[in-house]
């Protein structure tokens, strides 16, 4: 993995997002560098998915700036900054459910496929080749998340698990640069949690990858991301690495209510007693 | 390309059953009504397959499916009677050429308007009409100077010969010009939601009916005779014809079905907020999937005119385009399996077994019967009676032969396994 | 951390155009214009003619905007296109017609009370009349929608869709047999003699039978009197019980947020059969007004104004009430003005190239909300 923490590779600025009258996102900032494991937290309806959102250009910004390597992603088209090189998974998972789960990796080589409509409708030598290479490494790519043995499932049959697993190989089949995962801890038990910690870490290693996560449950963000930027109505009220986002008063108040944070001190002071 | 199991199997038996009907037609075993049926049985087929395509293979629910069979239809009849009855092979001229030099202003107008972002749909079919007119106009005018050398050209064969290539050219003409006004009207049309684009596609069938009812005194078309019906059309569809257009059109949907590009149709229905996000240009690929299902109703409707010898736009309304969304429907969306099978069931049984045995009475009694056995269906298999199944021909090549690694199981500290990307 | 910046150049000229999608719009703004200058034109030069049209236009845009109601209604508490909705209306003529030529209802005040001034005793079988279509129509729809649509709520949309054709079908052959409707064309026999009257440069008069309408002036009929009352009527009261009763409230509610509704203690199964039943029985009065005004029924009436009415409820918001009745207003209008003054069998096509315009201008329509999907 080349180390060159200079490198940003995802920049928000200034960004804004207005649903008529509502203001999802106000004044967004972010900065995530090469390589990081970087964590988007906060409490529900704080505007998380919406930043998500905005990144991968399923929602127009009102106002502000996102760079992705230093160019400006405003305005493209979802399939644009996907084939740019940003992939992600959603909150309520989002697979092809009627297809295989063959089908589903085979999808996100649709880019790169390397034959025509023309090679495919009359089947030319070029398809047949292109179209093996495609499927064997589609295979080797499911092999590598353990779901060789499941391509000709229907995805929708999958144990839920399993269809976290496949949307998250999925989505790196497209060879990304940066990993957008949202909330991919939802509905595991702590076992799955911890499996799922390991998957994460090995995906960035792996594939040289920049992770950006949403996620609820603590264990996880705080035992995978690096950075942690939280969220609170819409507009950032913190950031920095968990130890300080822990300690952070502005943070437990968004989690827990105005004056949570002095109980929080008092508790504090109790157990290091 | 070397042939596996499946396809010897599905050519064989498409040359068999071929052969027997043909053997059967010849020797006349098979009467004119029943001929009548399987070529018509053939024809819906392709409709409905091409509605299949849009449809349960990608989802935009489309009533628009007739108003382009009704194109087709009318625009091939034209010319093959003008050759046919009037000795002129303008129609056929002006055809060709207007719907060769329109392609060429859409592809064109493709390139240029590529070029600029954020265009919106509905500027974007403006700047299409512009260039489809205007080049489509120079079209016509080239057609008619052609019309005379063609004709004496064509005159100078043998008339059967002559008949039968102005057919076959109409025919594919007709597919053309089906698909070019499909692109014009889907362009700005799919990018509003399933609902929508299917009442406008309702709304487009009922307009093409209403043309079609004015063909001779609006349009201009006087052979046509508008609401009277257009008689005198030669009667060139025979069931090699219809047989060799419908396997050809099974092969090609099947081979489109199973490339990435049949992928990439059917995500967008599974999900279209993930396709987008796996990169799949979802619009592209409506549009794609409607050129190309209203192209199959283009060319069934051409060679369901030659069937009969006379058109009547009440065959066109909007009740009767619902018979391929119902084949469709009971066939199992998504198999192209269940549609061939429904097809030639509706045809066979229902417009064939139930007119001839069923006493008098049932033809008003059949629309009574249908709904209840519709309604009954949608209670029990919503899926179809072949949802989800299809031929081993037809289905995707799985990779049954493959030796697949055993991989590690995934843990930080282990080496994985060369994965090449 | 290296920031990187770029600057926005302020946009050229053709840039503004694509944005503000000007092309495409400036289309339609020169074909609008192109209309209005043809109609100004026409109304200049025979404001007469012109407002013979309207009046005629108004007659038939309100019976439209009964039967819209019912879809509008609908498909905003099931999100159904309920394609049966037009051949309700044709069972609601049917109805009248038994009720007044087999068991002459019609006149049952004024055989009770043979004293009665004529005009009231009309009055009040003619409205009996209605009365009984709009429950005939409201029974057969709550029927339907329990037998039909209800087993089917949680199935796919297209499934619903299917059965709405499919059952639309059966009415319309059902009707069509022998022994029900017949497939022939029924003349109607009005509850009422039909009044003309003219109103020109000598004022109000009456015209008699087989008299030439004068230069300058415009008929309309009482006909046209009793369908303008009864719809504003009709239309009232469905506003008052929307806005102003429990179950309107409730009808509301559930076309907003279904399961929340139920969570709320809403009978959701019990509010959707009365949308159901409201909106069949408005079509059914508007099915006797119809007949009333063009008096000839058949099996298939109901297909060709269903679809219109649909268009006028897509035109003025799928869903929005106040949206229906406008959309009827200006289909009726259309429809009167293309027959006159483009051709009649153009009329069909002019109507549905509306529901094309306007879905590629405001696929809501003009009252209609834009849809909230979640990612």
């Amino acid at each position: 993995m080349s180390e060159n923490p200079t490198n940003i590779v995802l920049e928000i600025h200034d960004l804004c997002k207005n649903f008529g009258g509502l203001r999802a996102v106000r004044d967004m900032e972010l900065m995530i560098p090469q390589g990081a494991l970087y964590g988007l937290i906060g409490p529900n309806g704080a505007g998380k998915t919406t930043v998500f959102n905005l990144i991968t250009g399923i929602y127009g910004s009102t106002s502000g700036q996102i760079l992705f390597n230093g160019n400006s992603i405003n305005g493209y088209e979802p399939h644009e900054i996907n084939q740019m090189g940003i992939a992600r998974t959603f909150q309520n998972i989002r697979l092809f459910s009627n297809l295989s789960v063959l089908d589903n990796v085979r999808i996100a080589y649709h880019g790169h496929a390397g034959y025509s409509f023309t090679d495919a409708l009359f089947r030319s030598r070029n398809y047949e080749v292109k179209e093996n290479e495609l499927t064997d490494q589609a295979i080797e790519f499911l092999s590598v998340f353990n779901l060789q043995d499941r391509i000709h499932e229907v995805a929708k049959n999958l144990p839920y698990g399993e269809q976290r697993r496949l949307e998250i190989a999925r989505a790196l089949a497209a060879s990304p640069k940066l990993l957008l995962l949202d909330e991919p801890a939802a509905g595991m038990n702590p076992n799955e949690s911890v499996a799922l910690m390991d998957l994460i870490h090995f995906i960035r290693e792996r594939f040289n990858l920049t992770i950006l996560l949403i996620e609820h449950q603590m264990r996880v963000v705080m035992g995978v991301c690096e950075m942690i930027t939280v969220m609170d109505f819409g507009e950032r009220i913190a950031f920095g690495n968990p130890d300080e986002i822990q300690s952070n008063p502005k943070v437990i108040e968004a989690y827990l209510g105005p004056g949570a944070s002095v109980l929080a001190e008092k508790f504090k002071r109790k157990k290091t007693r | 390309m070397k042939f596996d199991k499946s396809t010897i199997i599905f050519m064989v038996g498409a040359i068999a059953v071929f052969a027997i009907v043909q053997l059967l037609i010849t020797f006349g075993i098979l009467n004119p009504f029943w001929t009548t049926i399987l070529r018509t049985a053939a024809v819906m087929a392709i409709v409905s397959l091409g509605l299949n395509l849009i449809y349960g293979f990608n989802g935009q629910f489309s009533l628009g499916q007739w108003g382009f069979y009704a194109i087709g239809a009318y625009a091939a009849a034209d010319v093959t009677y003008r050759f046919s009855q009037l000795q002129n092979a303008n129609g056929l001229t002006v055809l060709f050429m207007v719907a060769l030099l329109s392609t060429v202003g859409l592809v064109l107008a493709q390139l240029f308007i590529s070029k600029i972002r954020g265009l919106d749909p509905l500027s974007a079919l403006v700047l299409y009409l512009v260039a489809t007119i205007a080049l489509g106009y120079v079209g016509f005018l080239i057609g008619k100077v052609a019309a005379g050398p063609v004709t004496s050209l064509l005159v100078s064969m043998p008339k059967d010969v002559a008949t039968q290539i102005v057919f076959f050219i109409s025919v594919l003409l007709a597919g053309i010009v089906a698909a070019e006004i499909s692109f014009l009207f889907g362009l700005p049309i799919l990018t509003l939601g399933s609902d929508y684009f299917g009442i406008a596609t309702l709304g487009f069938t009922i307009i093409i009916k209403v043309l079609l009812d004015n063909s001779d005194t609006l349009l201009g078309f006087e052979e046509m005779k508008g609401a009277r019906g257009m008689i005198g059309i030669p009667k060139i569809t025979s069931w090699f014809w219809v047989f060799l257009f419908l396997v050809v059109t099974v092969i090609l949907v099947r081979n489109l079905l199973n490339s990435t590009y049949g992928r990439a149709i059917k995500s967008v229905r599974e999900d279209e907020l993930a396709a987008k996000a796996m990169g799949i240009d979802i619009a592209n690929f409506k549009i794609v999937t409607f050129v190309i299902g209203s192209f199959l109703a283009g060319i069934a409707g051409a060679l369901y005119a030659h069937i009969n010898g006379f058109l009547h736009p009440n065959s066109f309304n909007f009740i009767k385009s619902f018979d391929p969304m119902i084949i469709v429907v009971f066939g199992g969306l998504g198999s192209i399996t269940g549609t061939l099978v429904a097809s030639f069931a509706w045809a066979l049984v229902l417009e064939g077994f139930l007119r001839l045995w069923l006493p008098e009475g049932f033809e008003t009694w059949r629309f009574v019967v249908y709904p209840i056995l519709l309604l009954i269906m949608m209670l029990l298999k919503p899926n179809g009676i072949f949802g989800g199944y299809e031929m081993p021909y037809l289905q995707d090549l799985l990779p049954f032969k493959k030796k697949v690694k055993k991989a590690e199981p995934i843990g930080p500290a282990n080496d994985s396994p060369e994965v090449t990307q | 951390m290296k920031l990187t910046t770029t600057v926005q150049k302020s946009p050229g000229f053709f840039t503004r155009i694509i944005e503000r999608k000007w092309i495409g719009r400036g289309m339609l703004i020169l074909l609008s214009l192109f209309v209005i200058y043809i109609l100004a034109g026409k109304l200049i030069e025979k404001p007469t003619v012109f407002l013979q049209q309207v009046i005629n236009g108004l007659q038939l845009g309100f019976v439209y905007a009964l039967i819209a109601l019912g879809y509008t209604m609908v498909y905003g508490i099931v999100r159904l296109i309920n394609f049966a909705h037009g051949d309700v209306f044709m069972v609601g003529s049917f109805v009248s017609f038994y009720a007044i030529s087999r068991f002459g209802i019609h006149s049952w005040l004024i055989n009770l009370l043979p004293g009665i001034p004529a005009f009231l005793g009309l009055l009040v079988g003619t409205i009996t009349v209605v009365i009984i279509s709009m429950i005939v129509c409201a029974v057969m729809a709550f029927t339907i929608e329990r037998i039909a649509y209800k087993p089917l709520r949680d199935a796919p949309r297209i499934s619903l869709l299917i059965t709405a054709i499919g059952v639309s079908f059966f009415l319309e052959y059902f009707g069509a047999l022998n022994f029900v409707f017949t497939p022939n064309f029924i003349s109607f026999q009005r509850p009422f003699e039909v009044t003309t009257w003219q109103l020109g440069k000598e004022g109000l008069t009456i015209l008699q039978q087989g008299s030439t309408v004068n230069e300058g002036s415009v008929i309309f009929s009482n006909i046209f009197i009793i369908i303008v009352l009864a719809s504003v009527f009709l239309l009232a009261v469905l506003q008052f019980v929307v806005n102003k009763t429990k179950v309107g409230k409730a009808m509301r509610a559930v076309a907003y947020d279904k399961y929340t509704a139920r969570l709320m203690g809403i009978n959701t199964d019990a509010i959707i059969s009365t949308t159901f039943m409201i909106g069949a029985a408005l079509a059914g009065a508007a099915g006797v007004l119809y007949a009333i005004a063009f008096p000839s029924i058949i099996f298939w009436m109901g297909i060709i104004p269903g679809l219109k009415a649909f268009v006028a409820a897509v035109l003025g918001g799928i869903g929005s009430i106040p949206g229906a009745v406008v959309g009827a207003l200006i289909m009726g209008q259309a429809e009167v003005l293309s027959a006159a003054y483009i051709s009649s069998p153009m009329r069909d096509a002019i109507s549905f190239s509306i529901l094309i315009i306007v879905l590629l201008v405001r696929p809501t329509g003009i009252f209609g909300e834009a849809s909230r999907e979640k990612a």
